[in-house]
């Protein structure tokens, strides 16, 4: 378990309004980028089915599952409806030199 | 507040009517021993997974605790009597109410041909462990039914190595709802795979396992599944002469005749503003979620209108199903081609309204862009075809629009 800063990605990596999924050390992570250029990190799965998000659409800064339209306000992880009860965790997130760090672990 | 029946919809309302503020009594009849579960993984995983089944309770009944919302369980309404505003129980109880949700669902539909009571059937969370003693691997699995519980049944019996036949009725599979190509490439998917259908193919008896075509054509196996639709719950609304139909009638409102009494899901055929003034009666655990959720909202304050768009998906082998809105009802159909063999499909009404989507193929393919079509669909947007068809354009630059 590390508790470090890991460069996850350019940041043109992820279009605006979007998310894309990030594996490090055997963890799914979600890394999302707002419409106006803020960068956001969450755990990769659904807490329902444990479905891959990054498959899933952003709107704002809420992310719906793919599978069954659970919905996370991807800033705070905190549910906002559908089956899902379960927060997501997140995680602190740097831009230096066009990439996103993420503060993983 | 009472509402008879705890599957989705019903623990949907139960909740809504607090969210609402409602601060007096709420009562869930139910019949099934279980709090509101999941029904959609019965099917699927609950068939296919090494470990016997237990129900996932939905998030609404994991809250009838701290909502105080009481639910009885393994409990019949005899009937209703509509002049005194009782609710009657079997057990003898009655249980008064000011405003009644009907969330009484679907059941399935019994396979009406000589020897039809010996073939299984699915709907609940028993009818699953009865499955699974024959869903297995070199077992011959006959599923009679071509549509969306047959065939994600056939392709979990495939998962587990078990051999299976679909037999359907009519000459294509899934005339309900799903769009001609889109359900031919899921039989072309279900024959790669191995399993054998035969279309257009009437049954004349069956046994417990065996079917006979009218044929005379004998086919064997070691058990028959009858996968053939659901008839909504809809007795106690007839015998308290409310209007039913193909389910209990409402407005877009989902008030049935009587001010005081609500229907909701599988068992009430509702208007939508969005769609068409005549009742629809849609089988769909996203429907029944969001019907649910408003008829609880609206037995607690003033009326709204239904405005979210149906939306459902199916899960066979690695892939996904997902049909928003009402295909049916569109006369122009265009595609966007996701990849060489996945399209998503738009249906324009007459008037170049987006009416429904549909697409099948791996879900990270269709899943952002079923859900955009779900919202433009819901804003009535008379889109450009040429946008609609340009895969290299994001589909989400039509929402702004």
């Amino acid at each position: 378990m590390t508790n470090e800063w890991t460069d996850a990605c350019a940041i043109d990596d992820i279009d605006e309004e979007d998310v894309i999924a990030f594996e490090h050390d055997g963890h799914e992570y979600a890394l999302y980028r707002t419409e106006d250029d803020r960068f956001f990190a969450t755990d990769g799965l659904c807490t329902h089915e444990q479905v891959s998000l990054a498959d899933g659409l952003v709107m704002g800064t809420i992310i719906e599952c793919p599978k069954h339209n659970g919905r996370f306000d991807i800033t705070t992880g905190q549910t906002k409806g559908g089956p899902v009860c379960e927060h997501l965790k997140t995680y602190e997130t740097q831009v230096r030199d066009g990439r996103l760090f993420i503060r993983t672990g | 507040m009472v509402i008879i029946g705890s599957g989705e919809a019903g623990g949907c309302a139960a909740v809504a009517i607090r969210d609402a503020g409602w601060t007096g009594p709420v009562t869930v009849i139910g019949e099934e021993r279980h709090l509101p579960y999941e029904r959609p993984p019965l099917s699927k995983a609950a068939i296919t997974g090494d470990d016997p089944p237990e129900p996932k309770l939905s998030v609404e009944a994991r809250r009838f605790g701290e909502c105080d919302i009481t639910h009885t369980s393994g409990s019949r309404v005899s009937h209703i009597d509509r002049d005194s505003k009782q609710v009657h129980i079997e057990d003898g109880g009655v249980i008064a109410y000011e405003k009644l949700l009907l969330a009484t669902g679907a059941q399935a539909r019994p396979l009406a041909v000589e020897g039809g009571e010996y073939a299984l059937t699915l709907r609940s969370q028993e009818d699953v462990w009865a499955l699974r003693r024959f869903f297995q691997k070199g077992r011959h699995i006959i599923i009679i039914g071509g549509g969306l519980i047959g065939l994600e049944l056939a392709a979990s019996a495939n998962r587990l190595g078990a051999r299976v036949t679909v037999i359907e009725s009519q000459d294509r599979l899934l005339a309900r709802g799903v769009p001609e190509e889109i359900a031919g490439r899921m039989l072309e998917t279900h024959q790669q795979q191995g399993n054998r259908f035969r279309l257009a193919a009437s049954v004349e008896k069956v046994t417990r396992t065996s079917v006979w075509l009218k044929t005379g054509e004998r086919i064997d196996g070691d058990v028959v599944v009858a996968a053939v639709g659901a008839q909504p719950d809809i007795a106690l609304a007839s015998a308290a002469e409310l209007p039913v139909s193909n389910g209990v009638l409402t407005d877009a409102a989902l008030r049935t005749a009587d001010p005081d009494i609500f229907a909701c899901g599988d068992c009430a055929a509702t208007v939508h503003p969005l769609f068409s003034p005549s009742p629809r009666r849609l089988e769909s655990w996203q429907v029944a979620r969001d019907q649910g959720s408003l008829a609880g909202r609206n037995m607690v304050l003033s009326p709204q209108d239904q405005e979210a768009v149906p939306w459902f998906w199916s899960d066979q082998f690695d892939w996904q199903l997902q049909v928003a809105g009402f295909p049916d009802l569109g006369e122009t159909v265009v595609k966007r081609q996701l990849d060489e063999e996945t399209a998503l499909h738009f249906f324009l009404s007459g008037d170049g309204t987006l009416v429904g989507a549909a697409a099948f193929g791996p879900m990270r393919l269709l899943a952002k862009d079923l859900r955009i079509s779900q919202r433009l669909i819901a804003g009535q947007v008379k889109p450009d075809l040429s946008q609609l068809a340009a895969a290299d354009r994001r589909l989400k630059t039509l929402l702004a629009a």
